[in-house]
């Protein structure tokens, strides 16, 4: 059935094998990241703590997810779909916060 | 063990292999319906943790001062200890995963080792956190006592919390009914992963990946390190809120 | 009246001697089964047995409201029968419906696979929906649960004393099957699709499928987690949603409609394509706007995530946020009607024949039109105030619903009937039986837009004497609903055995499902077919016909 994998060409993954080398270099990242969100909390920066404690934390899930999980070397169907899930994540956090947000506007 | 490269080749270009599912094609079709498969159920997790983290958001924004005096009754040394017990148990699954890939029976098996192992401390120190918790009061519902934000008493040696308004500190259960509902759904899940690592330990030894039949080690190594990224954020978010103050 | 259908002579022909029926034989080779087929007719049983429980309990509901007073019923019964005949009917009968029976049974097929791409997980699915409906009843059985079908806190948490986390549990795994449904069959369309069979070469069917399946797999675990946070909060006491512990009750109905108004495009979408289906068939053209089809169905899931909050105008959401989901929800009536236009553009010229399946579609665009239309009532804000909460939202949602998915399930379930059983059912009768519900559904429901609109509330055992007349007419409707929905079990039953041999294609379609055997066999195709001609292209069909019969000669 090789006119089936034509058809599929371009949502091929490619049977890509991460290199421990890669996965290490990651592992040691992420540790250095946690060190350094544990030390940015005890630094006072006002409302930017939780900014730059989330900025960590979403820099260290894109690692995990790109190298951990083989994004990077993965198709665009698997990209786009981890897009799917952060883009409905982002609707429901966005749009119930539409309501919270603006509870209180023109009430006082 | 074999000489992985050969082993890889041998693996790559048999034409249908005794584990190909008779409605599938090709071994490739197979092997990205599973992953994909796999993905999809993620997304499934994202939404299901997605509407706690928006419970989070907005009653962090309610109610920050009680947020800041909840989280700080989490030990942070605890806390980082197990962010960085996930961390590195992410890595050995992910070198399972290697393992597999590369037909490393015996690496395999310790990988999985190490990852179980891993996650036993994880589920270790929650578990001395939660009794922690416990014996303070502070576990919403069954056992909830908002005096000690009221009239918080300083450890020896160090300055004590600022003192809540009643209100307030009645809101600090609005703070742990979250760290429970978030940390023993993600506890929930390692449990669940712990309990396919020993499955896929079992089978390890007995050699049943060694054909290259490892579908079920890729996702779920994926499953393993979704679970890490939901730490990733929890550990943030309930442990580090403010702590300079 | 001028017919398509076309069987083969019923002198010599017989049902295929092996087919996915009778290709093992015993209890135990359809419970453990993994062809999709199989698993669609233990759907469509399963189903079919909760919609007349649920059919029950509307029953004992209209005979209530027979009278102002409530005498048939204390008016907590009342409650709990309402709430079940919701729950069963939302979770259990229109979720499923057409996606786990007529989609299980087709997406491998009209796509050219040989099964969905996980056979265990799809029989998984069945299970975990068997379990969820066995603890439904068993909460119905010991108590019943009077939340209405939403769930609310902090009624559901706090102020009721019945079985509210049987119930919750209940709906929490029966989600689960729908999240391994709608799981399986994207992975099928991305991944299992025939050579040459290319996205827009795919039956509109399978696209309004796919695109319920998103929402599926994105919505339900929202409720799922609101779900378990409202068994906890039941069980032990957090404080999630808790006013007395600073929690947000909203915050429980911002979860619940996350899901539930997607829920309403889960029901609807696969009955969508159920229409398109028929309607092309039947009017022997192509899809009017093909594309234009496909694409809507995509937009109503991804619009379906942005319009939940209309549920909730009046229960103390911001005024600004109102104003915003006013907006966004009359964006979804576009790709609707989007569909409704098209589908009359096909119509328009075309060689239209007037069979069961046809029937049933004509009554789908009418009352989902209707129920659409009053839909915008609803969903602009200002209306909203008045007509929620009153019959004219329970009248709106039926016709969607009942008017229009139920319409579509059984147009889907006539229009492949014989696909499924290689027989025929009888087309008088079923005739009669499409009429008959139509007249019964518009005698039922339509009073209750008027009631609504003069306030009746809903969600009581009584009302003002006033209202009765209108009430009666209902009442009576749904009588004649009942037959109209006691028709079908009986005469498709009866055609098992008795139906005409209905030959591969009855309806000269051209979809891949009408080119294989019916009943088809267990791996679908003999050959993985290699798919060169577009959907619905009936010249392609003439010309398969011709050459077989110089191939014959």
């Amino acid at each position: 059935m090789s006119d089936h994998q034509n058809h599929h060409e371009e949502q091929h993954e490619e049977n890509h094998i991460v290199s421990p080398k890669i996965y290490a270099v990651i592992a040691v990242a992420l540790l250095l990241c946690t060190a350094l969100t544990v030390a940015a909390s005890y630094v006072e920066m006002g409302p930017w703590n939780a900014v730059v404690a989330l900025a960590i934390a979403v820099f260290k899930a894109t690692l995990v997810v790109l190298f951990f999980m083989h994004i990077k070397y993965s198709s665009k169907l698997m990209k786009l779909t981890v897009g799917a899930g952060l883009f409905t994540f982002l609707a429901l956090v966005g749009m119930s916060m539409s309501d919270y947000i603006s509870r209180a506007w023109g009430s006082f | 063990m074999d000489s992985p490269t050969a082993a890889l080749h041998e693996g790559t270009h048999a034409e249908h292999p005794s584990y190909q599912r008779h409605h599938f094609v090709t071994m490739a079709q197979q092997k990205e319906s599973a992953s994909f498969g796999m993905w999809l159920f993620l997304l499934t997790e994202i939404m299901f943790f997605g509407g706690m983290f928006t419970a989070y958001l907005i009653y962090r924004n309610w109610y920050y001062a009680a947020f800041v005096a909840g989280s700080h009754t989490l030990s942070i040394v605890l806390g980082t200890t197990n962010t960085a017990v996930l961390i590195t148990s992410s890595f050995t699954m992910a070198m399972g995963v290697w393992c597999a890939e590369t037909r490393r029976r015996g690496g395999l098996i310790v990988s999985i080792l190490l990852t179980l192992a891993l996650g036993l401390v994880f589920l270790g120190i929650k578990s001395v956190e939660y009794h922690e918790k416990w014996v303070q009061h502070h576990v919403p519902g069954l056992r909830f006592d908002a005096m000690t934000f009221v009239h918080p008493h300083a450890e020896p040696g160090q300055a004590a919390e600022p003192p809540l308004s009643l209100d307030m500190a009645e809101h600090t259960e609005v703070y742990f009914s979250l760290y429970f509902a978030m940390t023993g759904m993600h506890a929930l899940h390692m449990i669940i992963g712990m309990g396919l690592l020993i499955f896929m330990l079992i089978k390890a030894i007995r050699g049943a990946y060694d054909n290259g039949n490892i579908a079920f080690i890729e996702n779920f190594g994926l499953y393993w390190h979704f679970v890490d990224i939901v730490w990733i954020f929890l550990f943030p978010l309930l442990y580090l809120i403010s702590r300079h103050q | 009246m001028s017919t398509i259908l076309s069987l083969p002579d019923q002198t010599t022909a017989r049902i295929p001697k092996r087919n996915y029926l009778n290709n093992e034989n015993g209890l135990l080779s359809w419970l453990l089964t993994g062809d999709h087929k199989r698993i669609a007719i233990l759907y469509l049983i399963s189903i079919t047995f909760f919609f007349f429980i649920g059919g029950a309990l509307a029953g004992l509901i209209r005979l209530e409201l027979l009278t102002p007073q409530s005498d048939l019923m204390a008016a907590d019964t009342y409650n709990k029968v309402f709430s079940m005949h919701g729950i069963i009917m939302v979770f259990l009968f229109l979720v499923p419906s057409v996606p786990a029976t007529i989609g299980n049974f087709l997406i491998p097929i009209m796509v050219g696979a040989r099964d969905l791409a996980f056979p265990k997980i799809n029989l998984l699915s069945w299970y975990l929906y068997v379990i969820g409906g066995c603890l439904t009843l068993w909460a119905m059985i010991t108590g019943g649960v009077d939340t209405g079908w939403t769930f609310t806190t902090p009624l559901s948490t706090h102020y009721l004393n019945t079985n509210v986390v049987t119930a919750g549990m209940a709906i929490f795994i029966a989600g689960f099957a729908s999240i391994f449904t709608g799981l399986n069959f994207i992975v099928t369309i991305h991944r299992m699709r025939a050579p040459g069979m290319t996205w827009f070469k795919l039956p509109l069917f399978v696209w309004s499928h796919y695109a319920a399946s998103i929402l599926m797999v994105l919505g339900t675990p929202v409720l799922a987690i609101a779900l378990v946070l409202v068994v906890l909060e039941r069980t032990i006491g957090i404080g999630v949603f808790d006013p007395t512990k600073g929690g947000d009750p909203l915050l429980f109905q911002h979860l619940f409609w996350f899901y539930s108004h997607p829920a309403v495009y889960i029901m609807i979408l696969p009955g969508m394509g159920v229409i398109s289906e028929v309607i092309s068939t039947f009017s022997r053209k192509r899809v009017f706007g093909y594309s234009a089809v496909a694409f809507s169905s995509v937009a109503i899931a991804v619009f379906g995530f942005f319009v939940w909050e209309h549920h909730m105008f009046i229960m103390g959401v911001s005024n600004y946020s109102t104003l915003i989901f006013s907006l966004l929800t009359m964006l979804v009536a576009v790709p609707s009607s989007i569909k409704i236009f098209n589908w009359a553009f096909t119509l328009y010229k075309g060689s239209i024949t007037f069979e069961t399946p046809m029937l049933y579609a004509f009554g789908f665009m009418g009352l989902f039109t209707i129920g659409g239309l009053t839909g915008v009532f609803l969903g602009a804000s200002g209306t909203d105030i008045h007509l929620t909460e009153t019959y004219f939202i329970v009248a709106h949602f039926h016709f969607v619903m009942v008017g229009g998915m139920l319409m579509a399930f059984l147009s889907g379930i006539h229009f492949w009937w014989p696909k499924m059983t290689g027989r025929m059912y009888p087309e008088k009768l079923s005739q009669l039986a499409a009429v008959v519900t139509f007249i019964g559904f518009n005698f039922t429901f339509f009073p209750q837009f008027l009631l609504g609109m003069l306030g009746m509330p809903r969600r009581y055992a009584a009302y003002p004497p006033e209202f009765q007349v209108l009430n009666v007419f209902s009442s009576a409707g749904a009588s004649i609903l009942g037959v109209g929905y006691l028709l079908p079990i009986l005469y498709l039953l009866w055609s098992l055995k008795y139906g005409k041999i209905a030959g591969n294609n009855p309806w000269q379609a051209t979809g891949l499902e009408w080119q294989i055997q019916s009943p088809p066999l267990t791996e679908n195709f003999v050959e993985i077919p290699i798919v060169t001609q577009d959907a619905y292209d009936y010249e392609w069909l003439e010309r398969q016909k011709e050459r077989e019969v110089t191939q014959v000669g």
